[in-house]
């Protein structure tokens, strides 16, 4: 019982001087364990009196509730230095690059075209698709563009190669030089009310800096009951500002296309000078955008659609005009040379 | 088509700047394309006279000519031009004048003799073609005279674009007649009195073909020079519309043309031979035309013939048999009026594409005529002199001499363009535009259409005019109501955006590719295909439709190779053509892609890999795995003339081949000269179309016990037969089965490879016993022995 300070100091100063958790742990055994040292006093206490046993019970469970506090308070010293050393050891360069596989890219033109379909879509129009061959009837025919009509001569058209290719039909086909056709083939397939947007590819046969002979179209249709000149006005314009962001000023020119009646062309104010005049609206300060009209009969006469109930409008726009304004881009022929330098910056 | 700005001011002179008038025709549907000075800028020019010439002393070529003009004086110029005369008067560049391309004219010694100035020829000026010698000016010029103000050359030159609709407008008749309408303004026109006849000659004009040219004028003028200039003015403004100058009558005819809009035609009388007939070619009829090119032309193409032989294409070009030359007396004038529907497209069959064709194709006024030929007459004789016979007209009658009437229906203005427009404006607007009212009624009007309005046929035309006059920019704009039926929306619709999102979320760049491609390209990679031809390709590299994206997909990589790239990945969708045996023009719409170069960018992580065919394939996998039953999706080993014989797999949904995977075949690889290997694939759209509807199972809560297998089979055993050997012999309890491990090499039978199988064995009530899985193991075992010779490792 008498060196019962003295173990007690002895421990505490192993505790304190322990280096690791092994070394706390070798302390713990050798006084607090079965056979340690402090648990050995409690053998001795059978030596004394039943009066002084109590009390020196006592002092030694105190003593070793000291030892152990101290160790555990060491212990904890101990783990968390342990942790900060792995800690620090685990330390890596944040800033390098991760190990990402990359990104790629959706085309310009999708993009534009997902970004027309989707202000469309909003309202309710829907999406039609028609082959890219289209035979001479839906291309030209049904649109009120007969055999010889003049405005023939403004679509360039690619013609098929027929010899070799057997076809039972006699009739000609072409790659299509607009996406009209496939308001034909929505008349010609469902019952107004009609709102279409019909995106797609189209051919031209001409190539210089500002054509290409394939290029991508969007054309829209409305055919209901009440459509009128003005509907169209406020279509058109109310497009032309979601689609730019802007409240860009529109104007409306009369126009001819032999499949609407009235027609127009559309201008927006040049958004690179603000109509003051640049090299892009070749100083006029309006850049034409869009081709529209209301529906001609003669369309709804080969469609089948009742002109007396019915009334619609069309309109046009080629996909990488809008994209080249939108996204400033200044060279058409970027937009199928498919450098991957162009691509990834869409 | 180009018109001088200050003749059109003769003809109606609107309180307009040369800019706002041409804004103001735009914006009335005639676009102009271009307002341009008829002369380039050049100053110091003067009209002067040659009254002396003397031979340079010591220049065979050079003339030292004494020119008056200058403040009254006389002035030196040594001159080079070998028309150079006295007499004659001509532009005079005097010293300190500025011509065209910024050149000054200074004082000059020219072998030693002073010049003071330069005499010109057109092609100095910018004025002409001619470089010959001296512009010889008219005997009349004013000596002393600015050029520019004798020349009037302070003009503009108003190109106007005009769609095919308004041929009406293809003279300075008709552009005049639309600015006066345009502003309220009377339009003054040149007074054209008929000619009274000096002879008797007639000539018999028969209508043979009178469904195609019902009406047909001509006048004889007999004992012309032919020889006489053409004046100044008319030169001027044929130049200043593009037109060029050749003698008196073919001059005025296309300046006929040019100001009221009828193409004319004028025959040297005495190589006709008895009476003039319009019909219909011989089939194969050979003809020489003005230009010396010699037609055989088909039997829809319309003639003027002779009793012996046609002498020109209707409307499109006279033959050069009959044609007006320097030694022409006599002259028959043609001015007729042919269907739209019989010249358009005939020119084009030729090649040909005339101011005439491009006139008749359109429609010309058919009452025109003969004021057309009295206007020629008067300005021919008035040059060349000559006796005038009577006006011949032909004519029969035909729908398409008739007035035209339209009705317009009140309600349908309002129903049209969205607003009413008041009756009076109605009336003003159309009457404006030469309409007439023959019917008022309670619904609206009947108009008579004046006979240049070609265009103007429906009431929807009437509605047109009136929103273009009104002002497109002034009619009301208002939304479309619509009714708000919500549709059927399809859940398993797998849209091409999730497919591409999907490759774009995988490194894929879309690229966008010509359809029509190089059939080299299309035969290297499809040699077994027959592609769809182009008529008439925009160039032989781009002549054929492709058959495959490959095509454009290949070409874009072996492009972005040579600018550098040694990693690419690209996806396309879109159609490919092909036309199959049944005689069917097949589009398909489709997706591919392509890898080439190293897995990933660059990185200090992992040293560089190159792609191979599991890279790809893994993209593909994961494209089917949105579809609706991913399942039913195989790869099996097969040959494809593009691609590697040992990396192809074709892509089968449900047994029915939809695609093709694989490395490009090496020599074709060589061929396109690309260091790396390249993987493609290629998958109908329509295999992709549908997207997994999602089911429920219930969970299991039982333990999942996993038992794993090596066996040794032969190498040519494709794995996905062992697999579904095992997923078969191991029975349902098998709820996972994945190979974790393929090994060929040391410790093996070098033509067995050892294939590591991981199974995943899970029952959704209980706790599986050991019994039941070894029992299923050794099915397993059992079954891979006895159909693949397959043992434990």
């Amino acid at each position: 019982m008498e060196n019962l300070q003295e173990l007690i100091e002895e421990a505490l100063n192993l505790v304190s001087s322990a280096s690791d958790l092994a070394a706390l742990d070798q302390i713990r055994v050798d006084y607090l364990g079965k056979k340690g040292q402090l648990t050995s006093l409690l053998k001795t206490l059978g030596k004394l009196s039943s009066e002084e046993r109590p009390a020196a019970g006592a002092k030694i469970n105190e003593g070793k509730q000291q030892v152990q506090a101290a160790i555990q308070a060491k212990k904890e010293v101990l783990e968390t230095a342990a942790i900060t050393q792995k800690l620090a050891a685990e330390t890596i360069d944040v800033t390098l690059s991760g190990r990402a596989n990359g990104r790629g890219s959706l085309h310009p033109v999708t993009q534009t075209i997902a970004r027309i379909k989707t202000i469309f879509a909003s309202v309710g129009y829907s999406v039609e698709e028609g082959p890219e061959i289209e035979d001479d009837y839906h291309n030209f025919e049904a649109l009120n563009i007969p055999a010889h009509h003049p405005a023939r001569a403004m679509h360039d058209t690619f013609y098929i190669d027929k010899s070799g290719l057997g076809l039972k039909d006699k009739v000609d086909y072409v790659l299509r030089t607009h996406t009209s056709p496939v308001q034909v083939r929505t008349m010609e397939a469902n019952k107004p009310p009609i709102r279409v947007i019909c995106p797609g590819r189209v051919y031209r046969c001409d190539s210089d800096l500002t054509h290409t002979p394939m290029f991508h179209q969007v054309e829209g249709l409305v055919i209901d009951e009440e459509v009128s000149f003005a509907d169209l006005k406020g279509t058109v314009d109310q497009f032309l500002k979601s689609f730019f962001e802007a409240d860009v000023p529109v104007r409306f020119r009369p126009s001819y296309f032999p499949f609407t009646e009235p027609s127009a062309e559309v201008d927006i104010q040049c958004t690179n000078c603000g109509g003051d005049g640049c090299r892009i609206c070749s100083h006029t300060g309006w850049l034409e955008v869009m081709g529209c009209g209301m529906v001609h009969p003669n369309v709804f006469e080969a469609s089948n659609v009742d002109t007396d109930t019915y009334s619609g409008f069309a309109f046009g726009m080629g996909v990488e005009r809008l994209a080249m304004l939108r996204y400033g881009v200044n060279d058409l022929r970027l937009f199928f040379e498919n450098d991957v330098k162009f691509l990834e910056q869409f | 088509m180009k018109i001088s700005e200050s003749w059109l001011r003769e003809w109606v002179n609107p309180k307009l700047t040369t800019d706002e008038l041409a804004a103001q025709i735009t914006m009335a549907g005639l676009e102009v394309d271009a307002v341009e000075p008829v002369a380039e800028s050049f100053s110091g020019v003067i009209v002067g006279e040659i009254l002396f010439v003397e031979q340079h002393q010591d220049a065979d070529k050079l003339r030292v000519c004494q020119v008056s003009g200058l403040n009254g004086d006389i002035t030196q110029v040594v001159c080079g031009a070998p028309n150079a005369r006295v007499g004659i008067k001509v532009p005079f560049a005097t010293v300190g004048a500025i011509l065209p391309g910024d050149f000054s004219i200074k004082k000059a010694k020219l072998r030693g003799v002073e010049s003071f100035g330069m005499l010109c020829a057109q092609t100095e000026l910018k004025l002409g073609d001619d470089s010959d010698g001296l512009w010889e000016l008219s005997g009349d010029a004013p000596v002393g005279t600015d050029l520019r103000e004798y020349l009037q050359l302070n003009d503009t030159a108003i190109d106007v674009d005009l769609t095919p609709n308004r041929s009406d407008c293809l003279s300075l008749k008709g552009i005049a007649r639309e600015v006066g309408v345009l502003n309220r303004l009377s339009v003054t026109e040149p007074v054209i009195n008929p000619v009274s006849a000096t002879i008797t000659d007639k000539i018999n004009i028969n209508l043979e073909a009178s469904d195609a040219c019902p009406r047909y004028v001509g006048r004889i003028i007999r004992s012309i020079d032919i020889s006489r200039p053409t004046p100044l003015w008319i030169k001027e403004r044929l130049r200043r519309a593009d037109i060029g100058s050749k003698d008196i009558v073919v001059d005025v005819t296309n300046y006929v043309l040019l100001e009221l809009g009828q193409p004319m035609h004028a025959f040297d009388l005495k190589s006709l031979e008895g009476n003039i007939t319009v019909r219909y070619a011989q089939d194969k009829e050979p003809l020489e035309l003005l230009n010396g090119q010699t037609v055989e032309l088909a039997s829809n193409v319309l003639v003027i013939a002779d009793d012996k032989k046609s002498v020109a294409m209707a409307g499109i070009m006279g033959g050069s048999q009959t044609a007006v030359s320097s030694d022409t007396k006599d002259i028959l004038l043609e001015s007729a009026f042919f269907l739209p529907t019989a010249i358009a497209g005939r020119a084009r069959e030729y090649g040909l594409h005339t101011d005439s064709s491009h006139r008749f194709e359109r429609g010309v006024d058919f009452k025109l005529q003969e004021q057309a030929v009295e206007r020629a007459t008067q300005l021919i004789i008035e040059v060349a002199g000559g006796q005038v016979a009577e006006v011949v007209v032909a004519e029969v009658e035909h729908p398409a001499l008739s007035t035209k009437t339209v009705t317009l229906r009140r309600e349908r203005i309002l129903k049209g363009l969205g607003f009413d427009l008041p009756d009076a404006e109605v009336i003003d607007i159309l009457q404006r535009l030469g309409l007439v009212v023959s019917e008022t009624n309670d619904d609206g009007w009947v108009f008579i259409v004046p006979s240049y309005r070609f265009d103007i046929e429906i009431e929807a035309d009437l509605l047109e005019e009136l929103a273009r006059i009104y002002g497109y920019n002034n009619l009301p704009t208002t939304s479309v109501r619509m009714g708000m039926e919500l549709p059927m929306h399809q859940e398993t619709a797998l849209g091409l955006d999730a497919i591409r999102a999907n490759l774009v979320a995988r490194d894929y760049r879309e690229s966008i590719s010509y359809s029509f491609v190089d059939p080299k390209i299309q035969q290297l990679l499809d040699p077994d295909a027959k592609p769809i031809v182009l008529q008439n390709p925009i160039s032989a590299d781009m002549s054929v439709m492709r058959t495959s994206l490959w095509q454009g997909l290949v070409t874009a990589l072996v492009n972005n190779v040579k600018r550098q790239q040694t990693r690419v990945r690209f996806f396309e969708t879109g159609l490919r053509f092909t036309s199959n045996n049944a005689s069917e023009l097949i589009q398909e719409p489709m997706i591919a892609g392509l890898v080439y170069g190293a897995r990933h960018n660059e990185s200090w992580l992992e040293k560089a890999s190159n792609v191979d065919f599991y890279d790809l394939k893994g993209d593909v996998e994961s494209l089917l795995a949105i579809t609706k039953e991913p399942n039913q999706f195989s790869f099996e080993s097969a040959e494809h003339p593009a691609l590697h014989p040992g990396q192809t797999a074709s892509i089968n949904l449900s047994g029915v081949t939809v695609g093709y995977i694989g490395a490009l075949h090496p020599s074709i690889q060589q061929d396109l000269d690309l260091p790396q290997r390249v993987y493609v694939f290629e998958v109908a759209q329509a295999a992709l179309a549908n997207a997994r509807f999602p089911k429920f199972e219930p969970l299991s809560r039982f333990p999942e016990v996993r038992r794993d297998l090596a066996v040794i089979v032969n190498q040519d055993l494709a794995v996905s037969k062992l697999e579904s050997t095992v997923s078969q012999a191991a029975g349902e309890l098998l709820t996972n089965l994945k190979v974790f491990d393929v090994y060929v090499g040391k410790g093996i039978d070098s033509e067995r490879k050892s294939i590591a199988l991981g199974l995943t064995f899970q029952h959704l009530s209980r706790t599986l016993t050991d019994d039941e899985i070894t029992s299923s193991v050794n099915n397993v075992v059992k079954a891979l022995k006895q159909e693949y010779n397959a043992e434990l490792r």
